[in-house]
């Protein structure tokens, strides 16, 4: 499958270039103007002279659409997932927000057991068209505000799960998950944000991205290829997108190829990109921030070694923090994240040896 | 004031306790404006008569949990000022070995679970910490900190039921500093007060002053009693104010001025030098001298944390099972 970049030129010329924050804001407000049924709801979004969200990205819609859309809740994240799964099943279509991803263990039950089955427990009669945004990535907060849950909502069938890398596909994609008729789990990563003044984040990475003014949708389902190359085929998500792009660079200069795919969502899952590549480059590797045991990586590594069996020249290799909590201190922090450093190795060492 | 059974060096030392916790959260302010703490951290200045005054109801062997905001707990349980700023530094000498930071400050052989960071986590482990002191027959109890956010929250309705159900010897206290985050307190609640709440679990719940050490102390010595004693919980509403924003980066534009100048007028470290000086157990003299003692003592801790050793960048593989 092609990039949709190539399908909208306009990405390329326009001028305009916005953070991840102010893309995911503009797809909330655009989508809110379209369409009366879109409510925002979670925990500080809309209150005057507040954050517009844990990270800023609700900042000024309350002044727009006022509070009968933009709804401050309490403190209590199993009823934002449920009510917002409610309201969906009623007619709605509800971005509901949580601070930290962390927080989505407390809504599991409203998500996985109520949201995800109530159209198949209903024999297909109800849909649930909510989307679950949340924060993820390591970022010196420690073990409770800090984690990648990939995995958990990529094995609840019923979830769909995005996770955009860059402004650009942020916006397509919260645009895409608004409009769908599923419950869409939305991963945005705290140090992509490119948030500004006090809400900076140290080890923030600089991602401003093209974004057209024109209205554009990113279809889920639909890798791109961040890069090309024909050495190895690096598969990741998210912040690790950005660390593998870094590696590619150094690897380049030692004359190795990488090709680096961005999945940008992981259920649906554009299995022919990956496999199409890994067929090519006849090496691959998986590069995500999540635990390993377990991780979305697990499944990649797995099915795309059953379809490419005869094709692949080295072992699928995964790179993912270790199984442990995120630990505070920046030190071990900095071990526990994937690093670029692991990833050129890594590379190197499979290009080299096979 | 002369109600109550402290005398004047029990007195003495909840005041020293007090300016610990105040002059503890400056010198954290200006560390971290000064780039040196990583992380992020929530403040806690203005409520030290809470923290305090329920920590000095406390006995050895008694158990608090805490919350994302844990300075001035750990202070007011007695944990070594030196661990909690080596913890802050993010070093090897830390409460929790520079593994926990800011918001996970704690020592359980000190009387103090890691604090907790999800809002409402604490409430069902302090209910357990109960259920175990109940069950191997100690005389211990459990203090639990949260705050008014946290009484939105699932967790607070099932584990409040299930000390109360089970008589368990667990005091839940609610610092109720009027805002969660951004969001004030009348917007979540149709209540006018948590404490409220305690009549649907069927245990005695009061709102008490909470920039009143001596009110809060009060309180706290007969809930504890008669936690202790098998009588079950208590549901303490403290009505405090914080005097930060919500955490490093709020500059809190959603407070009114006038009602941050009122509360202010109230500060709680304020207060009880006043009162105390007024009733003649505080002099002068005896201020300075106590301001400069705790000042020598965050020096040391100062010190003692830059000094100390980064752990081991592979420390982060251990730990993760018993
Ligand atoms: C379950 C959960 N939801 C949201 C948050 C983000 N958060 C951290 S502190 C806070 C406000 C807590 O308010 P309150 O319980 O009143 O405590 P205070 O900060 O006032 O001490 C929020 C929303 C969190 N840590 N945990
Ligand atoms: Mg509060």
């Amino acid at each position: 499958m092609s990039s949709p970049e190539t399908q909208i030129p306009a990405a390329q010329t326009t001028a305009r270039k916005l953070t991840m924050v102010e893309a995911l804001r503009e797809a909330l407000r655009e989508e809110m103007r379209r369409d009366d049924r879109v409510i925002l709801i979670g925990e500080d979004i809309g209150v005057e002279g507040g954050f517009g969200g844990a990270f800023t990205v609700t900042l000024g819609l309350a002044e727009e659409f006022g509070h009968r859309r933009v709804i401050d809740t309490p403190i209590s994240e199993a009823a934002i997932a449920g009510v917002a799964a409610g309201a969906a099943a009623g007619g709605l279509r509800p971005v509901a927000d949580v601070q930290y991803g962390d927080f989505l263990f407390i809504a599991m039950d409203q998500l996985a057991n109520q949201a995800a089955k109530l159209r198949y427990m209903s024999g297909g009669k109800i849909s649930v068209p909510m989307v679950m945004r949340a924060p993820v990535g390591a970022t010196t907060r420690g073990s409770q505000h800090g984690q990648s849950l990939e995995a958990f909502f990529t094995h609840v069938p019923g979830l769909k799960v995005a996770c955009p890398s860059n402004p650009y596909d942020g916006k397509g994609l919260l645009k895409t998950a608004i409009r769908d008729d599923n419950p869409v789990i939305f991963f945005e990563h705290k140090l992509l944000y490119g948030s500004k003044g006090a809400r900076k984040e140290a080890g923030g990475v600089e991602v401003l991205g093209h974004v057209p003014d024109q209205e554009y949708l990113i279809p889920f389902g639909q890798a791109k290829i961040a890069r090309p190359g024909r050495d190895i085929t690096i598969v990741a998500n998210l912040l690790m997108v950005h660390r593998s792009l870094q590696a590619a660079k150094i690897l380049a200069e030692r004359g190795i190829e990488a090709e680096v795919i961005d999945v940008r969502t992981l259920v649906p899952f554009d299995w022919d990109t990956v496999a199409e590549s890994a067929r090519r480059t006849r090496k691959l590797m998986i590069v995500e921030e999540d635990n390993l045991t377990g991780g979305w990586g697990a499944e990649v590594a797995a099915r795309i070694g059953d379809v490419c069996f005869g094709h692949l020249d080295a072992p699928i290799r995964r790179i993912a923090a270790p199984d442990t909590p995120v630990p505070f201190a920046p030190i071990m922090e900095k071990f526990y994240i994937p690093s670029m450093e692991t990833i050129v190795a890594t590379a190197q060492e499979l290009v080299s040896n096979y | 004031m002369n109600d109550s059974n402290l005398d004047s060096k029990q007195r003495l030392a909840i005041y020293r306790r007090m300016v610990l916790c105040r002059k503890f959260e400056e010198r954290v302010y200006y560390l971290f404006l000064e780039g040196r703490l990583p992380g992020t951290v929530h403040q806690s200045a203005g409520q030290e008569a809470s923290a305090v005054g329920v920590c000095s109801a406390l006995a050895e062997g008694d158990v608090i949990t805490s919350t994302h905001r844990p300075h001035s707990h750990a202070i007011a349980r007695g944990l070594p000022v030196k661990s909690l700023m080596a913890e802050l530094f993010a070093k090897s000498t830390g409460c929790c070995r520079g593994k926990g930071g800011s918001m996970h400050l704690g020592d359980l052989a000190l009387g103090m679970l890691p604090a907790i960071a999800i809002v409402g986590g604490g409430i069902p482990l302090a209910t357990g910490q109960a259920l175990a002191f109940q069950y191997l027959g100690k005389k211990n109890i459990a203090a639990c900190f949260f705050g008014d956010g946290a009484a939105n929250i699932g967790t607070f309705h099932e584990a409040i039921n299930m000390g109360a159900i089970w008589n368990l010897p667990v005091v839940y206290i609610c610092e109720n500093n009027k805002y969660g985050a951004s969001t004030s307190v009348e917007k979540v609640m149709k209540v006018e007060h948590v404490s409220t709440r305690a009549a649907a679990y069927g245990i005695p719940g009061m709102t008490i002053d909470g920039n009143d050490v001596e009110a809060v102390h009060r309180a706290m010595s007969s809930a504890a009693e008669r936690a202790r004693g098998g009588r079950g919980p208590t549901l303490l509403e403290l009505e405090t104010y914080r005097f930060s924003g919500h955490s490093r980066s709020d500059p809190g534009h959603y407070r009114p001025q006038d009602e941050v100048a009122a509360w202010k007028q109230r500060d709680p470290v304020g207060l009880y030098e006043k009162a105390l000086t007024d009733h003649g157990v505080l002099t002068e003299e005896a201020a300075r001298q106590i301001s400069a003692s705790v000042e020598k003592e965050l020096d040391e801790a100062v010190k003692f944390a830059e000094e100390s050793p980064s752990p081991a960048a592979e420390e982060c593989l251990s730990d993760v099972f018993a």
